[in-house]
């Protein structure tokens, strides 16, 4: 043990026991950040205080909400919303930020792509990134169960029944994760576990794992510039701050993210209080009625890209059915971006975007391509929606397909350091 | 200017998604259809001038009475509502304020031919007829008697403006729930499920799931939005129908001026906050600039 003395103050007999000055500087004062980037890497700490509220917004919600079929839609919009105080405000927040967050997570993905974040040495921030993408979907899906409105019910429904698709097992793994036959009460009670519990506990740990894996490659920069953190942290510790490539993590780097998250919370504050409709869907304002279908089943505006390629083929091909390759593609979808750091055959070349031709052209395609098939995944897929959707589905899986051919080729041409002028 | 560059590439592919998602997709989703007619003009237009004193003795000899209370004329309704509803199907509205909350126009079509004015012809015919019977005259000029009834339920209604719970209970309680206003049908449900061949939803959050511009056209024409709809063309005029709306929205969305109130003080907070922090950033920053 170490010695012990008699401490001069509160943070000294603290310091003597837990290293608090150790752990401040190696988690906020010398955590060293690069000077060179901008907002987009602010994105991180907005989806931790995003992260926040949702947490406790739900735990206010969790003390008046009642997990049974019968209760649940009315505890949420009677008591939560009416008769509780403030309790229209906690329901809110809640359910904005479930949607804004999925926002901030497809920026700070498409900035690790456009920058090539994902690349040599931080693979393993992109898949426990990509993890955490999964989670915190298993996570907003369990719980847009849980007020049990007509389209919570419905898309239930459908997504429980995707797993049926699964060769073998797939009636069986239905009736197991619904606990029923049908999306009933035991469904409801398990997604609740899920939902507070289970769910929160995993995206916690990977939350922990996801920061612990920035700090031995760091934190990519907008020139994708490798340097020398250590002297570049010496430089700024010995004054030459202007100089020095890098920035502590507190307080220079949080300055700017403090900014930034003002910045969200002002815009977010504003959806909260006068335009919530967007993430709430009013048809979840009818109760559950199993008898009645909706005119259209449509998810939340964040899974739709992927609900357009499951859809996209809407015929069979050579004898198989749609519905079976449309179910391959959504599991090609889903988890194909996990592949993105091995499919790049460009390993060793981290550059931005702009500085790869080719890479540049895929990417805007990609991001484009995943709008288009946003926009008609909720779109009825009747007519011309149909054929549009087919295309974007086929372009999003030749996209990926291409991927490691043209990086190959980025890699092969040795006009100048990996990537062609 | 780089950040402000790729501030505006973000703000304008969100601002694409958005309006793809939401704007673009609820207008190939739910098309957009003729606005409220509260001048009932498919009815026609009685021309004739009622007059009330001969309209009351008409409303007797016709009777009306024999399903109908007037609560407020001391005449009371001829049936408790469990008995009316075994009998009718629904409970016979009370006409004390019909006058005040139906259009004119729409009554008097009501009386001569209700499954038309109802706009319910898909659901009652001759052999499963409507239970309010078409008033077929007393002999005299039908229209003129028509126009006399109309007159004399104008002449009864009440002077004083109806609030807006009391339009609702007189237009909609019938048939519909608003439980969590703890107003509940005046109907037995079962007899209105045999009725109506389901059970009307209870309104309480209406008001979010279908939003006031959709309740406004649904409400004045059901089978508008919703063809083949059991719900009855309720034929309120535009007045009373806008209270109506304006309760359901009392009730389903209760807290909308504290909201409203709290967004202000909310947003007020946050931007201030942002200007501390930008002055904070810039002031240190400054050092390694």
């Amino acid at each position: 043990m170490a010695e012990i003395r008699k401490a001069t103050g509160f943070i000294d007999w603290l310091d003597q026991r837990l290293a608090v000055n150790k752990f401040i500087k190696v988690m906020m004062t010398e955590y060293w950040i690069p000077k060179n980037i901008n907002f987009l890497w602010a994105m991180g700490v907005v989806l931790m205080v995003l992260f926040m509220i949702l947490i406790v917004s739900g735990i206010f919600l969790l003390m008046y909400y009642k997990p049974d079929i019968n209760l649940a839609f009315d505890s949420v919009n009677y008591t939560i919303m009416q008769e509780v105080e403030y309790g229209w405000l906690w329901r809110h927040i809640h359910g904005v930020s479930a949607s804004v967050i999925f926002l901030v997570i497809y920026i700070h993905m498409f900035t690790g792509i456009y920058y090539g974040s994902y690349k040599k040495g931080r693979e393993i921030i992109w898949l426990t990134g990509m993890a955490l993408f999964g989670m915190f979907s298993a996570e907003a899906f369990s719980g847009y169960m849980l007020p049990w409105g007509q389209m919570s019910y419905w898309a239930a429904q459908v997504i429980t029944n995707l797993f049926g698709g699964i060769p073998f097992i797939g009636e069986a793994l239905v009736v197991w994760i619904r606990g029923d036959f049908l999306v009933a009460d035991a469904t409801l009670t398990r997604f609740f576990m899920l939902h507070v519990l289970l769910l929160p506990l995993v995206i916690l740990l990977l939350i922990a794992v996801h920061f612990y894996s920035l700090r031995v490659p760091h934190v990519n920069n907008q020139e994708s510039e490798e340097f020398d953190f250590e002297d570049e942290a010496k430089k700024y510790l010995e004054g030459k701050k202007v100089e020095s490539k890098v920035v502590p993590f507190w307080p220079v780097f949080l300055s700017k993210d403090f900014f930034v998250v003002g910045v969200a919370l002002t815009i977010f504050f504003y959806l909260v209080c006068f335009h919530y409709d967007f993430a709430m869907d009013p048809i979840n304002f009818e109760p559950a009625n199993n008898m009645k279908t909706p005119a259209h089943i449509y998810p939340e505006w964040y899974f739709l890209w992927s609900y357009e390629v499951l859809r996209g083929f809407f015929f069979d091909i050579a004898g198989v059915a749609a519905m079976d390759i449309g179910l391959a593609a959504f599991g090609f979808a889903n988890v194909i971006f996990m592949l993105l750091p091995f499919l790049d055959r460009n390993t060793d070349h981290v550059a931005p975007a702009h500085k790869r031709p080719l890479f540049f052209v895929w990417f805007w395609l990609l991001l484009i391509d995943m709008i288009v098939l946003t926009v008609y995944g909720k779109l009825p897929p009747t007519g011309n929606n149909a054929w549009v959707g087919f295309g974007a589905t086929i372009t999003f899986l030749v996209l990926f397909i291409l991927l490691p051919i043209i990086t190959k080729m980025e890699a092969n041409c040795k006009c100048n350091t990996g990537g062609c002028k | 200017m780089r950040e402000l560059k790729i501030l505006a590439i973000v703000i304008f592919f969100t601002a694409v998604v958005y309006w793809g998602v939401e704007p673009f997709a609820h207008s190939q989703m739910h098309p957009h259809v003729a606005p409220a007619d509260f001048a009932f003009k498919d009815l026609g237009v009685n021309a004739k001038k009622g007059d009330a004193a001969k309209g009351a003795e008409t409303f007797l000899n016709a009777g009306c009475i024999g399903c109908h209370g007037v609560s407020s004329q001391g005449m009371a309704a001829p049936m408790d509502n469990a008995s009316a509803s075994a009998s009718f199907g629904v409970v016979p509205p009370d006409l004390s304020t019909a006058g005040a909350i139906y259009d004119k126009n729409f009554l008097a079509a009501l009386i001569k031919d209700p499954t038309k004015a109802l706009k319910v012809e898909h659901k009652f015919n001759e052999s499963r007829p409507h239970p309010m019977i078409a008033f077929f005259g007393l002999g005299g000029d039908l229209d003129q008697e028509v126009a006399d009834i109309v007159a004399y339920l104008q002449s009864i209604a009440p002077v004083t403006p109806l609030d807006d719970k009391q339009v609702y209970a007189d237009a909609c309680q019938r048939c519909h729930d608003i439980k969590y206003d703890k107003v509940m049908s005046t109907t037995d449900k079962t007899a209105l499920m045999a009725y109506m061949g389901t059970l009307p939803p209870d309104l309480s959050m209406m008001i979010r799931s279908k939003g006031a511009e959709y309740l406004t056209t649904f409400i004045n024409n059901p089978q508008k939005q919703l063809a083949g709809t059991s719900m009855p063309r309720v034929g309120l005029n535009e007045k009373a129908q806008n209270q109506v709306v304006a309760y359901m929205e009392k009730v389903g969305d209760r807290k909308k001026a504290e909201r409203e109130d709290l967004g202000y003080k909310l947003i007020g907070y946050m931007v201030l906050f942002t200007l501390l922090a930008y002055a904070w950033k810039v002031k240190i920053w400054r050092e390694v600039h």
